[in-house]
């Protein structure tokens, strides 16, 4: 359900900076969004579908790249890719870890006319 | 033409929810923001809050759900002001809402603000709101797996409360595996397990809210 709400910001964002280089249409929206945040690709592309006609970026393509979470060990210094659960260092099985990567939530880039 | 933002996407959000804050340390209150499903306990947690911090500290709440102000009323009859958000539907609180709530209180009358988040385990976690702690309930009839199920929640909350704790016995709650797990998650959290209803176990907690409060009253 917090898709809306991301997808409210991701649009907002989106056309304030198309608008700003004077585009009449965005063709696509691409962004990051970390595994650690329980968003779903398929609620982001309803929220999409639901927010975005009647802007200059209807019709437009959302794309989501997923990242992986990685950690940094607080002791070892290793950096290991993990699932949503288990954040224990492989090297020396501290579990002090720091999160470098997951948590993203990032409008990386737009394709305009 | 491809464009480069490279920008949050929580962008407007996380600037209001800056703003609260900057405002929140100015006038030196310190603002919790209280996470759990519906029915976990978050306004029988905020009460029994109330009780033990109320001699000490002015409160407020600010009760956040999608509809009704039965919550308010709750605290309002309990003599401490509260304001309800009526999200309209939305499943969380974001910090527009909070800077147009904190509009109706006397900031500079009070030392906590408790607010209530709408009863749910995924989407408030990624809405900043200016808070200096977001802190989980999980209440027993819940469940020991639910860790397993919203790893998130508990990773952003600085502590957990387990409340409903007195009825630990009629349900098949692990506890054991329940710490465990909350600890492998979030290793600096710690847990507080209470019965909010009957005033139980709530003293460790409100020490640990105290130590925060004071924190941020000696600025540091």
């Amino acid at each position: 359900m917090h898709e809306m709400g991301i997808v409210s910001g991701i649009l907002s964002s989106a056309v304030d900076a198309a608008e700003k280089e004077g585009a009449s249409k965005i063709n696509d929206v691409r962004i990051s969004v970390g595994v650690l945040t329980e968003i779903q690709d398929f609620a982001l592309q309803f929220a999409w579908e639901s927010l975005s006609p009647g802007t200059i970026a209807e019709g437009a393509e959302l794309v989501a790249t997923f990242v992986s979470p990685v950690s940094k060990c607080s002791q070892c210094d290793t950096e290991f890719e993990h699932d949503r659960f288990e954040i224990v260092c492989p090297n020396c099985g501290n579990f002090v870890c720091e999160q470098i990567k997951g948590r993203e939530l990032t409008i990386d880039s737009i394709d305009i006319d | 033409m491809e464009i480069d933002i490279k920008k949050p996407i929580l962008d407007r959000n996380d600037r209001l929810a800056q703003d609260n804050r900057a405002l929140f340390d100015e006038k030196g209150v310190f603002v919790l923001d209280l996470m759990a499903s519906p029915g976990a306990g978050k306004t029988s947690t905020i009460l029994a809050t109330i009780d033990a911090l109320r001699d000490r500290y002015n409160i407020a709440v600010i009760e956040g759900d999608i509809a009704s102000k039965v919550d308010a009323e709750k605290i309002s009859a309990h003599g401490i002001p509260a304001v309800q958000i009526n999200t309209g539907g939305a499943c969380h609180l974001e910090s527009d809402m909070i800077q147009r709530a904190i509009a109706a209180l006397d900031m500079d009358a009070l030392d906590l603000i408790i607010i209530e988040n709408v009863g749910n385990l995924v989407c408030p976690t990624e809405f900043n709101l200016g808070e200096h702690a977001k802190v989980m309930i999980l209440s027993v009839p819940e469940g020991h797996d639910k860790p397993y199920k919203y790893p998130n929640i508990f990773q952003i909350a600085e502590a957990v409360i387990l409340n409903k704790y007195d009825t630990l016995s009629v349900f098949d709650f692990n506890e054991e595996e329940f710490r465990s797990v909350v600890t492998s998650l979030n290793h600096e959290a710690p847990v507080f397990a209470i019965s909010a209803t009957k005033g139980e176990g709530v003293d460790a907690w409100a020490e640990w809210l105290t130590d925060r409060i004071e924190a941020l009253k000696s600025g540091s």
